[in-house]
C-alpha cells in the first residue's frame, strides 16, 4: 500500500495554523517520510486539484470563489479536516457578519474591484466536514495525533473536555475563582494547555465553545464580577463569535 | 534573439513558498513587457473595522490575529502606540524582555524564510521537504534555529503562534529563572548554528544582478533597530513615526485586495535588505568583523542580498538574545499600570518583514474609535512589481517561458512577501470624486 497522500489548503486566515507543520522540527521530516505531501503550497508543493486521503483546511469561506473551491476539495478527499478557528467557526474575521454590509465601501475608495461575501462562515456551513481542530492556533502536537491515528488505521478524533479540566490538571491557580477575573475556561475547550491561566491571566476563549455548555450561568456569573453587559458580550465576541453556542448569548441576555 | 512577434503570457494561479495567497500575471511581447501584475487575491479580513469599539486592552490579541508569523510584531506596535498615548513608562526589565521577545519572532521567522521558502530556490528543488535528501544537515538546522525562536516567544509569550504574555506596560507572567538558565543554553549553540549558516549561505550561487531602489526603515543610532528610532531613508527621509502619512500614501490597485504604499510617490523598500543598509554601523562588532572575513558588504543593491540580510539578523539576535538570557533577574512585577487617555496613538517597530505602523484613535473609557495599520508587505508590493520589470528585462524577455516564470518567483521571495499580512490591513482612507 502506498502512503496516504495529504493535502494543505487555504483559505481566509492569518496563516498561523499551517505552522503547525513547519514547527514540527525534526518530525516535518520524518511526517513527509510517512505520508506524500501533494498540495501544501506555502511549503512549495502546489497540485490543487490532487486526490488525496486528506485535506487539512486552513481558513473561513469569505469570497463567491471559495465556495466553488471548497466544494472540489471535498469531493478529491476522502477525508476533510478543518485546523483552526477560522475553518472550524468562521474565526475573529466573522465578527464582521454582525456588523452587516458596508465595511467594503468604506475601506476601500474603488469596491467594485473587491470580491468578497457579507459574512465569513466556516467550512462546515458548505461542505461535509469530518474532523475539526479547534484552536487559536492548533498546535503541531494536534496535527501529530491525526496523523498517527491515520497511519495505525484509526478514525481521527478530538477531546471535548473544557478548559477547566486541563487547567486543574496543570496545577495553575483558578483565575475566575481566586482572582475574580472573567475567565472563559469553563466554556472553553481544552487544547491549548491552559496556557492563559497559567500565566496568571483569564482565558479568552481561542480554543472555541465546548459542544455542551452553559452561557447564560457564564454570563450571571461575569456580571456577579461586576461586567457590564457590553463586557459581557466582548467576552463572547471574539475569536469564535460566529458558533452557535456563543450566539446564544443573545438568548440568554433576553 | 527572441522573435519580436512573440507574444507569451505567464500566468502562476498560486505562488508557492509564500505566506498568504498571491499569483503572478505577465504579458510580454517582443523584448517588452506589456503588463505585469503581482495579483493579490486573498480576502481582506476587515479587522480595522472590527477593532472599533474594542477596549484598548484586546487590541494586543485582536491584531496578532493579523499573522500567524509575526504577531509579536503586531502586539509589539500596538502597544508601543498606547503606551506612548497613556504616558506609560515601562521598567527596563520590560524593555529587555521585548527586545528577547521580538530576538524570538527574528530568529523564528528569519529561520523559516532561509530554509523552507527561499532556500530550495537556490539550490533547485521545489521543497525544503526535498531538498532534505541532498541537503539533510542543513534543513535541520534551519528547523532548530525556528524552534529555538518559537522557544524564546514562548518563554515570553506561552506559545509561539499568538502568544498570550504581552499586555500593556509590559507582560502578565515574569519567566522563572530556571527556564531562562536552560533557555540560554540552547540560544548558545543556536549562535554556533547560525554562524555556521551564514558561512554556507555566502557560498551559494545568488543571481548577480544590482539595482537602484530608496531602502526605508527605522533607525536610533545607538542599536540595531527594533522597537526604537525614527523612520529614514537612504534619500534624506529623517522623520517621527507620527508623521509617517504626510510622507507615504497608500492607494489601491485593480489586481490587489492589498494597498500599493509610496513614499514621495516612488515605490521603496522595508524588510532585512532596508534595515542592514541603513544600520550595518549598528552591528555588533563581531558581526561586522564576521562580515568581513565572509565578504559580505552592506548597503547591497543586490535585492538577492536579502537572504544574506536575514542571515545576518539572525546571528544578530542570537546574540542578542544569549545576552539578555545571561543577565536575567525576576522582576518585581513585570507590568506597570496605565489610565487609558483620549488622542491618536502612533506605533512603530520592526516587524521581521519590515517597518509595522499602527495609529489609534481612541475615547477617554480606553475604546479603540479607529484604527490604521500599515504592515510591511503592502509597502512593498509597489517595489516587487518595479524589481520584477527591471530584474526580468536583464534576465532576459527571449528566454523561455518556465525559466522567466521560476526567476520571477524568486525575485518575488526575496522580498518574503507575507499577504496574510497585506490583506488584513486596509487603512480607513475613503477618497471618491
Amino acid at each position: 500500500m502506498g502512503k496516504p497522500r495529504i493535502s494543505v489548503h487555504k483559505f481566509s486566515s492569518c496563516d498561523g495554523c499551517q505552522l503547525a507543520f513547519f514547527n514540527l522540527g525534526e518530525d516535518l521530516i520524518t511526517l513527509a517520510g510517512q505520508v506524500e505531501i501533494v498540495h501544501f503550497a506555502e511549503a512549495g508543493m502546489v497540485a490543487p486539484e490532487a486526490e488525496v486521503k486528506v485535506a487539512f483546511v486552513e481558513g473561513s469561506i469569505s469570497t463567491p470563489d471559495d465556495l466553488e473551491r471548497i466544494e472540489g476539495i471535498r469531493e478529491r478527499s476522502e477525508l476533510l479536516i478543518t485546523i483552526g478557528a477560522c475553518a472550524t467557526s468562521g474565526g475573529i474575521q466573522a465578527l464582521r457578519n454582525m456588523r452587516g454590509n458596508g465595511w467594503r465601501e468604506s475601506l476601500y475608495a474603488s469596491p467594485e474591484f473587491i470580491q468578497t461575501l457579507d459574512y465569513s462562515t466556516p467550512i462546515s456551513a458548505h461542505v461535509r466536514v469530518d474532523l475539526e481542530l479547534w484552536g487559536c492556533p492548533i498546535s503541531s502536537e494536534q496535527i501529530l495525533h491525526v496523523v498517527s491515528d491515520l497511519l495505525r488505521g484509526v478514525v481521527p478524533s478530538a477531546s471535548d473536555e473544557t478548559l477547566c479540566q486541563s487547567c486543574k490538571r496543570s496545577g495553575a491557580v483558578c483565575t475566575l475563582v481566586s482572582a475574580g477575573r472573567p475567565c472563559m475556561g469553563p466554556v472553553t475547550r481544552a487544547g491549548c494547555g491552559a496556557v492563559c491561566p497559567r500565566f496568571g491571566r483569564d482565558c479568552y476563549g481561542c480554543t472555541g465553545p465546548v459542544s455542551i455548555l452553559n452561557t447564560s450561568s457564564m454570563v450571571h456569573c461575569f456580571e456577579g464580577l461586576g461586567l457590564l453587559p457590553d463586557e459581557v458580550e466582548q467576552r463572547f465576541r471574539m475569536i469564535h463569535s460566529a458558533t452557535p453556542q456563543f450566539r446564544k448569548l443573545e438568548e440568554s441576555n433576553g | 534573439m527572441a522573435d519580436s512577434d512573440r507574444t507569451i503570457r505567464i500566468e502562476v494561479p498560486i505562488l508557492a513558498r509564500v505566506e498568504g495567497e498571491g499569483a503572478l500575471d505577465l504579458v510580454i511581447h517582443g523584448e517588452q513587457i506589456d503588463s505585469l501584475s503581482l495579483r493579490i487575491y486573498e480576502p481582506p479580513r476587515f479587522f480595522e473595522k472590527f477593532l472599533e469599539g474594542r477596549s484598548v486592552t484586546e487590541v494586543p490579541e485582536m491584531v496578532a490575529r493579523i499573522c500567524g508569523i509575526c504577531p509579536v510584531a503586531y502586539q509589539m506596535s500596538a502597544v508601543q502606540a498606547l503606551e506612548g498615548l497613556f504616558g506609560v513608562e515601562v521598567t527596563p526589565w520590560v524593555r529587555d524582555m521585548r527586545r528577547l521577545f521580538y530576538c524570538g519572532e527574528w530568529i523564528q521567522s528569519h529561520s523559516l524564510h532561509i530554509h523552507l521558502l527561499a532556500a530550495p530556490d537556490f539550490l533547485g528543488y521545489e521543497s525544503a521537504i526535498a531538498m532534505a535528501g541532498e541537503y539533510g544537515d542543513e534543513v535541520r538546522r534551519g528547523l532548530r534555529l525556528q524552534g529555538l525562536g518559537n522557544r524564546i516567544i514562548a518563554l515570553l509569550g506561552g506559545r509561539s503562534v499568538h502568544p498570550v504574555g504581552a499586555r500593556i506596560g509590559g507582560f502578565h507572567h515574569a519567566p522563572p529563572s530556571d527556564e531562562a538558565e536552560s533557555l540560554l543554553v540552547e540560544v548558545r549553540e543556536g549562535v554556533v548554528d547560525a554562524e555556521e549558516l551564514l558561512r554556507w549561505l555566502v557560498m551559494l550561487d545568488l543571481p548577480d544582478y544590482e539595482q537602484e531602489f530608496t531602502s526605508v526603515a527605522l533607525r536610533s543610532g545607538d542599536r540595531y533597530p527594533m522597537m526604537e528610532g525614527k523612520i529614514v531613508s537612504d534619500h534624506g527621509l529623517e522623520i517621527p513615526i507620527s508623521d509617517f502619512e504626510s510622507h507615504f500614501t497608500e492607494s489601491q490597485v485593480p489586481h490587489s485586495t492589498a494597498f500599493h504604499s509610496h513614499l514621495d510617490g516612488k515605490p521603496y523598500l522595508v524588510g532585512p535588505l532596508a534595515r542592514i543598509n541603513l544600520n550595518f554601523d549598528q552591528l555588533p562588532p563581531a558581526v561586522i568583523a564576521l562580515c568581513g572575513e565572509l565578504g559580505i558588504h552592506f548597503p547591497s543593491r543586490n535585492m538577492f542580498h536579502s537572504l544574506i540580510a536575514r542571515a545576518v539578523e539572525l546571528l544578530v539576535t542570537l546574540h542578542e538574545a544569549a545576552d539578555l538570557l545571561s543577565s536575567y533577574q525576576l522582576p518585581e512585577r513585570p507590568w506597570s499600570d496605565f489610565t487609558p487617555r483620549e488622542g491618536v496613538a502612533f506605533g512603530a517597530t520592526c516587524a521581521p518583514r519590515g517597518i509595522l505602523w499602527h495609529r489609534y484613535q481612541v475615547d477617554g473609557s480606553g475604546k479603540v474609535l479607529s484604527a490604521t495599520i500599515v504592515p510591511p508587505t503592502s509597502q512593498n508590493q509597489a517595489r516587487i512589481e518595479e524589481d520584477l520589470r527591471s530584474s526580468l528585462e536583464s534576465f532576459g524577455l527571449e528566454r523561455d517561458e518556465e525559466e522567466i516564470k521560476l526567476y520571477g518567483e524568486k525575485v518575488i521571495r526575496n522580498y518574503d512577501p507575507c499577504i496574510s499580512c497585506a490583506t488584513h490591513f486596509l487603512s480607513l482612507k475613503v477618497e471618491r470624486r
